[in-house]
């Protein structure tokens, strides 16, 4: 067993060398290796380690951005931001979830749905990113939240800003703003690197249309962190770029006047500059709050806003589809006047209807106005008149002029719930319904009712090219300092009274396009409306205001929402003792001042029963307030340096 | 056979002075305190517990590998199997008396520290063997007779340590008893005999593995799977020495260290903490000063004269390599995690100890070379 001798020894000493050397050339193959290694590690691919290790290293948190804001014309802020207290918990710093939420439902009136749904975004999110638990406390919640803070690892106190509303009169031409949805993550590209737990977006109306603008950009906070995701040291902040702020030509002072008048009425009144085409004004009733939608909105309120009848989420004003009715007449007379098919004084007899191809077609008043011509049937409204002007007019020349004065057509580009209604035509009707055009609907189209559909900003669009002289403008609703064409028009005009204004030279001089083949036809029009609301049998006659400076020229108007039967018709049945949902739509059209006008008003009450009425009596009071506001809304125009 | 032996008895403690590798004790030092700057900056820049501990550790037990230089190498070769008996009657005392940590018992309590046999075994198991195949006569090696007792000298602990369990030890251990049968001449056809038994008890040897030390075996094969689970340790540790690059991030800036994404940065990643802050060329210098180390151990081989002392020294070599590589490979994602620590560098008292009693057995056959064993 033992070794014997030395020569044994020394061939076993050979033997383990051999094989060490045989281990060595081994040993220096794995070297190779493990060098080869390092090299490809801290050589070649170290740039791709140290942006992996970065990464690893710095945590970005997102700051929301401020909101622009929103002024009237007058630079009062309608929409504007408010300092927020709010409550944000990041998961991964907290001992245990359960506990957190356990203290903070003591601390808090957090209810077990909240809970069951931060939990559920907690589950989706990661554990670095922070939620929102609450994000609009009141000062005693907040404080009473930094009082226990200390036995609240994980949650955060933070002062915030967010989106607050004056009042809600102007709620449907600004719309609201409301947590980012998953919808419009994938509609909207700008929103995609700005998922900042917080950032509110515009859902409907301006805040929608200006979002991309107004929203601002997104800020950050660099930290670097260790392992267990705890901030270690800030080492960049970013705070972002507030929003941009927009001026809009509204005046709060008149929305909240008008807001008063409307009440909980279904209704919608839309006042504009019959020059620049400024909106001053773009009511829709009921309102809402939209401060309710801001930090998440109540379902019971939710569920009343969508369950009551009078849509008050809906912006009638440009969304609401009516029947012109009778203010329509104004262009019937217009386009059979330029037509010349109808001279203002022939006349027409109205025995209260008349059968045409076999049908009777009824005027509003059952026993007849007697002998009409165009100012008095504009002035009483006569139906039958009109249905004789409609029938030589023929559908296709009225659909011509009244798609030249803004009807069928979106009138803003700023809202996206905005609708561009119907004027009817024989070829429009053989494209949508596929069926040849009836005469009998030419006199239903004479009167506005049929196919007619329009906004109520299409028709104080109307109006405002008649009450102008029959020039066309673009309506605005945000503030734009670039100079009128149709003032220095004017005022060209008023410093040589004799001069002939031939119309290429209003064209080429000042860029204006008229609307009209004779400007005359308009004043006919005009008088017409004149007589209509200030002389006695006037249909809006019982409205009128007397105050010279006040004065307004007018077309009532009111929409069928269901014939009358012929023993209704026979009762004298008023729309009063309808039921609420079958009274017409109430209609009012007016210009104001009568001798100098400056602004037109539409006033659309749904269900009001009749223009005269119901819309009529409104209109009154918003044009006094227009008019009496209207000396400082000059003197704001020239104030020099704008801040917008 | 008298001569020799009273040459080396005669020796004065200068000329065992003289005798002892100077070049290998420097690079111990060096070693040692490129050690103490890689703990002081685990420690974040301070003298913490970790750096303090482990700067008396290496003094403490550098002094003892001093001193075990000048025992005899006839002490070590006659103590041998008594060495290896006490070490195993330590790994039996921990399957009793051990303390349990983060799942595995793998530690006796002394009241100066707590020892870890298994690390001793490493060393005890190679002397063991040395000795043995230093009696076998060369026909003998290979007869199957012969064969028992260096499979049950290793099997038997190999398993205490499995059991414990610590995986990365036991692979170390065996590894170190292979090398020893294998510069004995033991033929080649034996290891792959008992590679293929072993493949085959394989699926019945996972099927006894903790559910952890399956998953980092699955994670090693795909570490991105699972990036924040089991694959994570690889991932950091890759970052670490990647993002590195050829300077390093610098002394005290390891990020990844630092910041904590680097685990048990102490220990089996301590190398990646230094590749992190000195890049490529520190990692480097690390591989060298091994090198340097481990051909020094070779070269004592080489001249040592009786064979126990040259198989000492090649497996001891060829292990410490085995134990430098595997972690290595381990922190550079070659290898899968098993708990390996890097000899000098890494914090734990029983691994320093072990190491320094086998370079102080190898310092021995130096300043013995020409010493006899029997």
């Amino acid at each position: 067993m033992l070794s014997s001798g030395s020569g044994n020894t020394v061939i076993k000493s050979k033997l383990i060398s051999r094989r060490m050397f045989l281990l060595s050339v081994s040993k220096a193959v794995v070297v190779v290796g493990v060098l080869g290694r390092l090299i490809s590690l801290q050589i070649n691919e170290s740039s791709k380690y140290k942006t992996l290790s970065d990464k690893n290293r710095f945590r970005e948190w997102k700051l929301a951005p401020e909101r622009g804001i929103i002024k009237d014309y007058f630079n009062e802020e309608i929409a504007s931001n408010q300092q927020v207290y709010q409550i944000h918990l990041i998961p991964e710093n907290t001992q245990s979830i359960e506990e957190v939420f356990f203290r903070l439902k003591t601390i808090l009136n957090i209810t077990d749905k909240k809970i069951f749904s931060l939990r559920k975004k907690i589950a989706k999110q990661k554990p670095w990113e922070p939620i929102i638990v609450s994000d609009n406390l009141n000062w005693s919640e907040f404080s009473r939240i930094n009082l226990f803070l200390h036995e609240l690892q994980g949650v955060e106190p933070i002062v915030s800003v967010a989106r607050v509303y004056k009042d809600s009169s102007s709620a449907h031409a600004l719309g609201y703003v409301s947590q980012v949805s998953a919808k419009d993550l994938k509609n909207k590209k700008y929103l995609k690197d700005m998922s900042v737990p917080g950032i509110a977006v515009g859902k409907t109306g301006l805040e929608r249309r200006l979002d991309q603008e107004i929203i601002g950009e997104v800020g950050f906070q660099r930290y670097e962190v260790n392992a267990f995701g705890k901030r270690i040291k800030q080492i960049k902040v970013d705070p972002g770029k507030a929003g941009k702020s927009f001026k809009t030509t509204l005046d709060l002072e008149v929305q909240r006047h008008v807001t008063e008048i409307l009440g909980d009425k279904a209704a919608s009144v839309c006042v504009m500059d019959i020059y620049n085409g400024d909106i001053v004004s773009l009511v829709s009733s009921p309102s809402y709050d939209p401060n309710a939608f801001v930090h998440g909105i109540d379902r019971d309120y939710w569920n009343s806003l969508i369950k009551n009848e009078r849509k008050p989420l809906t912006n009638k004003a440009v969304s609401g589809l009516y029947p012109p009715g009778s203010t329509i007449k104004t262009l019937v007379a217009l386009s059979a006047l330029e037509n010349k098919i109808i001279r203002p004084l022939d006349t027409v007899r109205c025995k209260g209807k008349i059968e045409l191809f076999g049908e009777k077609f009824h005027c509003w008043k059952k026993k007849g106005h007697g002998i009409m011509n165009m100012r008095t049937g504009i002035k009483r409204s006569c139906d039958v008149y009109f249905y004789e002007v409609a029938r030589r007019l023929g559908v296709d020349r009225l659909s011509e002029t009244a798609k030249k004065f803004g009807l069928g057509k979106k009138v803003l580009q700023d809202f996206s719930e905005e609708r561009s209604g119907v004027v009817p035509s024989t070829s429009w009707k053989k494209k949508y319904i596929g069926q040849n055009w009836y005469l009998g609907e030419t006199l239903h189209s004479g009167i506005g009712q049929g196919y007619f559909q329009s906004t109520p900003i299409q028709l104080c669009l109307m109006t405002a090219q008649i009450a102008n002289g029959g020039f066309e403008i673009k309506p605005r609703i945000l503030f734009d300092k670039t100079k009128n064409n149709l003032k220095e028009y004017l005022k060209f005009k008023n410093e040589n009274p004799g001069q002939p204004l031939p119309a290429d030279l209003l064209v080429s001089n000042f860029d204006l396009k008229p609307l009209f083949k004779n400007q005359e036809n308009i004043k006919i029009i005009k008088d017409a409306m004149y007589s209509s609301s200030n002389e006695p049998g006037g249909t809006s006659y019982r409205s009128r205001l007397e105050d010279k400076r006040f004065t307004f020229a007018g077309k009532t108007g009111s929409s069928q929402i269901r014939k009358f039967t012929e023993e209704q018709r026979e009762a004298e049945v008023k729309q009063e003792q309808l039921k609420y949902e079958n009274r017409d739509h109430a209609l009012f059209i007016a210009f104001a001042p009568v001798s100098d006008p400056k602004y037109a008003i539409s006033v659309v009450v749904e269900h009001g029963g009749t223009g005269s009425k119901a819309a009529a009596p409104i209109a009154k009071k918003v044009i006094k307030k227009v008019l009496e506001r209207h000396s400082l809304r000059q003197s704001i125009r020239n104030l020099p340096g704008d801040p917008i | 056979m008298f001569q020799p032996r009273s040459i080396q008895s005669s020796l004065s403690f200068k000329d065992k002075l003289f005798s002892i590798d100077y070049v290998l004790v420097v690079s111990i030092l060096i070693l040692g305190i490129v050690s103490m700057i890689a703990m002081y900056s685990t420690d974040g820049g301070e003298f913490k517990y970790h750096t303090e501990s482990h700067i008396l550790r290496f003094f403490v037990f550098f002094l003892m590998f001093f001193i075990l230089s000048f025992v005899q190498i006839r002490f070590w070769h006659n103590t041998s199997y008594l060495i290896y008996i006490v070490f195993l009657t330590l790994l039996i005392g921990v399957k009793y008396f051990g303390l349990t940590s983060s799942g595995s018992q793998r530690w006796l309590n002394f009241y100066f520290m707590n020892l870890q046999p298994s690390e001793l075994m490493k060393i005890g198991l190679i002397l063991f063997l040395a000795k043995y195949y230093h009696r076998v006569s060369i026909e003998n090696v290979n007869r199957i007779k012969f064969l028992f007792l260096p499979i049950f000298v290793l099997i038997f602990p190999v398993l205490l340590v499995v059991m414990q369990p610590d995986l990365g030890t036991s692979i170390l251990i065996a590894a170190g008893g292979l090398v020893v049968a294998w510069l004995a001449g033991v033929r080649v056809k034996f290891f792959v005999y008992s590679m293929l038994i072993f493949i085959a008890l394989l699926p019945i040897a996972i099927s006894f593995l903790k559910p952890y030390q399956k998953s980092r075996i699955l994670t090693f094969l795909n570490p991105e799977k699972d990036p924040l689970g089991a694959g994570y340790q690889i991932i950091q540790s890759k970052i670490a020495i990647g993002s590195g690059g050829l300077f390093g991030k610098g002394f005290l800036n390891g990020s990844q260290s630092y910041l904590d994404y680097l685990p048990e940065k102490h220990t089996d990643f301590i190398f990646t903490l230094f590749s992190e802050e000195f890049g490529f060329f520190g990692s480097v210098f690390i591989l060298l000063l091994y090198g340097v180390i481990v051909s020094r151990i070779v070269k004592i081989g080489n001249i040592t004269r009786s064979n126990f002392g040259k198989l000492y020294c090649y497996s001891f070599a060829t292990a410490f390599f085995i134990y430098v590589i595997v972690n290595m490979g381990m922190v550079l994602g070659l290898l899968p995690i098993v708990g390996s620590p890097l000899p000098i560098m890494s914090y734990g008292g029983s691994s320093m100890m072990a190491i320094m009693l086998g370079l102080g057995i190898a310092m021995s056959c130096k300043v013995y070379k020409d010493m006899p064993v029997n």
